[in-house]
């Protein structure tokens, strides 16, 4: 191939991308005189070369295009989308006929005359493919063409004479200065930059990695050196190194539009395909990444806007139906973030289907229902990163086969990137992409292990813990179970892995001693990796590994450190799959649920309010019968308790802060908890919400009336003692027998039973015993079905059990059954205490000997549960 | 780095010209000559630091730093199914270039470079050892020894010696 045709190629495959991305500009506005001009020059100037150069086959195929385009400029025909289908297709047969000419250098056989008389029929106004699919509308088109021609006919006759102003005639709106401006900008800036071969700026790239290595060999030198007359040029040289790399690397940044360069011809060919009307935004074309790290992304990036296209926005009618403008908007957005790119691609079609998402991955045997009923929309939406994993009903012609996101996910992990999705169902999704900004030189942390040396990128490592194996109270010590190496770090179990054993080395340090690990992440897996030692980072010029080691997953590549040693680079996502991270994270993610699953059941209703004190304080909503607001007017006083007339009845309000008086006038939230026939209410400033959480304890209190504090909605809210406040009222309201604080008290004959509750949340406990107290019964609580064991194995008896059922360590059931099998407690009667109180659940309760099941918090029903069960056992005994 | 680095002590700088005429380095493996095609030899190194390469081809014995490329280095004792070199023997180290890439091969001597009529090739003997023979081009007889001509691109594929 000689250079001629070399330039030629490069030189109209840059043109043919300008074309695809200026042509769906024109479909959107048509009348854009200065858009069709420059589109009409750039077919005219590659009919032009290809002549030139003897090109028939490219030459016809352009020239004919010329020619419909050319009726545009002029305004002889209109543009419409089946015109720009035509013209489009004509550019496939040119960029066809283009690659196959850059392989072989020559043109292929064949012949275009289908096509060429498709576009001379178009030049008179005649779109309509052969079979017509778009017959009406093409029917109309011809008469809209046909008006247009006619009038323009006149004009064009009229303005025969004389050819130069032509065009400006014909186009009044075009004004001149467009057309002879913009040339003149365009060669301005060609004369600015010059065209060089990638693989000349490859090979400057290596060229300085190496000079890269070797001042730092040089600098390394240096530091052992006391003073020598090198430091002063040495100290230079690395300046002028360091300003060279940033140029060269510089000169391998590309703008991150062209990746997208073909993506308004995709969306544009996608919508007409699946008749949709679909407006692509892009922002930050400008922003700049590394050519390797631009053409690793292209491809998740295309199929991602294809899946916003195809699975996202959806048709116009349904768009409106649902109160939408009936064209969908993506928009892809990039922009430089640290030492970073941010890519985000949203839609606002309908966002992920919760449901249908569910119903797939239940299908696909990924989780089962239960699993999922603990997860939150958004992990369940995490399930289409997911292998064989494809949500679109039919498959298209465009995606849906199901090597999607997790193909997508890989790629970017591969990078060391993340990606992320938020979408909420019906306003659409948004990806978030985090890529690298280069690949090429990293910072890598080294470590040693048994005696060699590795290097870790320092974009995959979290943190640094120094263990051992045998290590004193308080230092982080390396645990086994099985042989599988862990560390406690923090709140959480982390994997370990020994670099020693996973590339198979010889041991060299002793067992006992100390030892680094390097806490890495992929993705969302978070490994530690044991090593000996751990030196410093370094700069590090990647490179790869020779083809006879490829196939080590171990290694992403190899490089030279500055003391001129080769070292290799460790591959953190190959160690993770060499771990068997796939299952290993899993069955994490499983272990988390599972553990936030036990930690309290389910989420509760929990009502927050505002009283005393800055924080907002919360009550389980199931204890609440009703919120009411008073008028401060009707509250009255008695025995010196505040009292409200309510319901026929004189009610006890409590203030839940007492430090100030209250008002006289104005309104007064209260929340009012019935007990039986009797009802209190409490006074509080705000009633805030009422929400969903996972509550857990997290502070304890001594402060009287709350149990402690845990995270509610993000703050820190006081957990109140609902027993508490009941005590207040009704001490002070029947002012006899103290049931409450003294629980030796024995009130009324039904009481005075003893009670054992097991139950590992402290937030039950906390809560369920004054309420069993003030119901009369003496409680002992404890935090597991052990402990209780201990309890009966010591001789303490009681008159019912109650026991929760998921709990750490014994289950309710087991507890159950082993209560139900010893001779001396065989008769206790051990009701059961579940947030699951489905069918099954009860049968299987019963199976295990409870005498009853009592969801919780449903404190009517279990205080209802005890009296009946001990009537009954009393009776039978 | 090109062939001119290696001391010619044969002085064949006029045979080059002649087709007729193949040059090789010499080199010495468990007492046995072995000839490498000189075009394709890049350097001849002395005893070097090598990295170790865990997880890698036996046959594969590290990773060295050549003037700021990185070489890996193939044990050719290994490679040819011969004990590994006793003691402290120091190891020289022919680096070849193939597909782009350069390879040292550890060998025990480095000999000088012979310039051999290449119509006298002859073929490998069938009774030759049927590893050796897949690495070989041929034998040269010399006299008072036998010189086996390498394979280069077959000696690096080991895929082939492992599945055999």
């Amino acid at each position: 191939m000689d250079d001629l045709l070399r330039e030629f190629l490069t030189e109209t495959s840059e043109s043919v991308a300008l074309l695809d991305v200026e042509l769906v500009r024109l479909e959107r506005e048509p009348n854009d005189p200065g858009l069709l001009s420059s589109i009409f020059r750039l077919v005219h100037t590659i009919k032009g070369t290809c002549g030139f150069l003897g090109l028939p086959r490219l030459e016809s195929v352009a020239h004919a295009g010329e020619n419909v385009l050319g009726k545009f400029r002029d305004g002889e025909l209109v543009v419409t989308p089946p015109a720009v289908t035509l013209i489009l297709q004509s550019l496939d047969r040119i960029k066809s006929i283009l690659s196959v000419l850059e392989e072989t250098g020559s043109e292929p056989a064949g012949n275009d005359a289908d096509l060429i008389e498709r576009l001379h029929r178009a030049e008179h106004g005649d779109f309509g493919e052969s079979g017509a699919p778009a017959a009406a509308s093409a029917v109309l088109e011809e008469i809209a063409a046909a008006v247009t021609h006619a009038v323009e006919h006149e004009e064009a006759e009229v303005a025969h004479p004389l050819p130069a102003t032509q065009a400006a005639a014909a186009v009044p709106a075009a004004p001149p200065q467009v057309q002879d401006g913009a040339p003149a900008k365009e060669s301005a800036v060609a004369s600015q930059s010059i065209r060089v071969g990638v693989d000349l700026l490859e090979n400057l790239m290596t060229t300085v990695s190496e000079l890269v290595l070797t001042r730092n060999q040089l600098l390394q030198i240096l530091r052992q050196q006391k003073e020598t007359e090198f430091t002063g040029p040495l100290q230079r040289l690395n300046q002028v190194v360091s300003e060279l790399q940033e140029g060269v690397m510089k000169t391998r940044m590309q703008p991150i539009g062209n990746a997208w360069g073909k993506l308004p011809r995709i969306v544009r060919d996608l919508a007409h395909e699946l008749n949709k009307k679909i407006e692509l935004e892009m922002r930050g074309a400008e922003t700049e990444l590394d050519r390797q790290v631009l053409e690793l992304i292209k491809d998740p990036l295309t199929h991602m806007v294809r899946n916003s296209a195809d699975h996202g926005i959806e048709k116009p009618s349904e768009r409106v139906n649902s109160g939408k403008h009936e064209t969908g908007r993506i928009v892809l957005n990039a922009y430089h973030q640290g030492g970073h790119i941010i890519v985000e691609i949203a839609d606002d079609g309908k966002g992920l289907p919760i449901d249908k998402i569910k119903a797939k991955v239940i299908k696909n045997g990924l989780a089962t229902e239960a699993e999922l009923a603990q997860l939150t929309d958004t992990q369940i939406q995490q399930y289409i990163f997911r292998a064989g994993f494809s949500t679109a009903e039919a498959v298209t012609s465009v995606s849906g086969r199901g090597v999607g996101m997790d193909v997508v996910k890989t790629n970017i992990e591969k990078i060391g990137g993340t990606i992320e999705l938020k979408s909420v169902y019906g306003q659409g999704s948004t990806f978030t992409i985090k890529i690298p900004l280069t690949l090429a030189i990293v910072s890598a942390l080294i470590v040693e292990s048994a005696g060699e040396r590795y290097a870790i990128p320092q974009l995959s490592v979290v943190e640094l813990v120094r263990a051992s194996e045998r290590a004193a109270e308080g230092e982080n010590r390396i645990e086994r179970i099985k042989g599988a190496a862990v560390l406690r770090l923090r709140d959480r179990l982390l994997p370990l892995v020994s670099l020693q054993e996973i590339l198979q080395l010889e041991p060299t340090a002793a067992e006992d001693s100390e030892r680094f690990i390097v806490v890495a992440q992929v993705g969302n897996y978070a490994f530690g990796i044991i090593v000996d030692r751990v030196f410093d980072t370094e700069e590090i010029v990647v490179k790869p590994v020779a083809p006879l080691l490829r196939h080590i997953s171990m290694f992403s590549g190899n490089t030279i450190l500055g003391d001129g040693s080769v070292i290799m680079i460790l591959d953190p996502n190959g160690i993770a799959q060499a771990t068997g991270e796939m299952i290993a994270s899993e069955r994490n993610a499983m272990a988390k649920q599972e553990e936030q699953a036990t930690g309290l059941d389910e989420t509760t209703a929990l009502l927050v309010f505002r009283a005393g004190g800055v924080g907002p304080k919360a009550v389980p909503l199931s204890l609440v019968s009703r919120l009411e607001e008073f008028d401060l007017k009707d509250i009255e006083m008695a025995r010196g308790q505040h009292v409200i007339q309510y319901r026929g009845k004189l009610m006890p309000l409590i203030r839940f802060d007492n430090s100030k008086p209250l008002a006289t006038t104005g309104h007064c939230p209260a929340l009012v908890f019935a007990d039986r026939e009797r009802a209190m209410g409490l006074l509080v400033d705000e009633i805030v919400d009422i929400v969903d959480e996972q509550v857990e304890i997290q502070l304890q209190s001594d402060q009287q009336g709350v149990i402690g504090s845990a995270v509610v909605a993000g703050k820190a809210t006081d957990m109140i003692d609902a027993g508490f406040w009941l005590t207040q009222a009704f001490r002070d309201w029947f002012g006899s027998v103290d049931r409450y604080v003294d629980q030796t008290g024995h009130s009324n004959s039904s009481t005075g039973r003893r009670i054992l509750l097991v139950d590992d949340s402290p937030f039950f406990r906390n809560l369920l015993t004054p309420m069993l107290q003030v119901a009369g019964y003496h409680v002992t609580t404890v935090e597991s079905a052990l402990a209780a064991l201990e309890l009966v194995e010591r001789g303490e008896r009681f008159d019912v059990i109650v026991s929760d059922i998921e709990m750490p360590g014994m289950s309710g059931f087991e507890f159950a059954e082993k209560i139900k099998s010893d001779a001396r407690v065989s008769s206790t009667p051990v009701v059961a205490l579940s947030s699951h109180a489905s069918p099954a659940d009860l049968d299987r309760g019963r199976a295990a000997g409870f005498d009853d099941y009592v969801a919780k918090l449903d404190r009517d029903a279990l205080l209802a549960a005890l009296s009946e069960t001990l009537a009954e056992h009393r009776s039978a005994a | 780095m090109s062939g001119k680095e290696i001391v010619l002590s044969g002085g064949n700088a006029l045979a080059h010209a002649s087709h007729d005429v193949a040059e090789y380095v010499t080199t010495i493996v468990d007492g046995q000559l072995f000839g490498i095609p000189v075009l394709q030899v890049q350097d001849v190194l002395g005893p070097q630091r090598v990295t170790r390469i865990p997880l890698a081809p036996k046959e594969v014995a590290g990773a060295l730093n050549l003037r700021g490329r990185i070489v890996t280095a193939i044990d050719v004792r290994t490679r040819l199914g011969l004990v590994k070199r006793q003691g402290d023997h120091r190891a020289m180290s022919i680096v070849v270039e193939h597909g782009g890439e350069l390879y040292s091969l550890i060998v025990d001597e480095v000999g000088e470079v012979l310039s051999l009529p290449a119509d006298r090739l002859e073929a490998n003997p069938p009774t030759l050892d049927s590893g050796w023979r897949s690495v070989s081009l041929g034998i040269h007889r010399l006299e008072g020894r036998l010189l086996v001509v390498v394979d280069v691109a077959r000696l690096l594929d080991f895929t082939r010696a492992e599945a055999a």
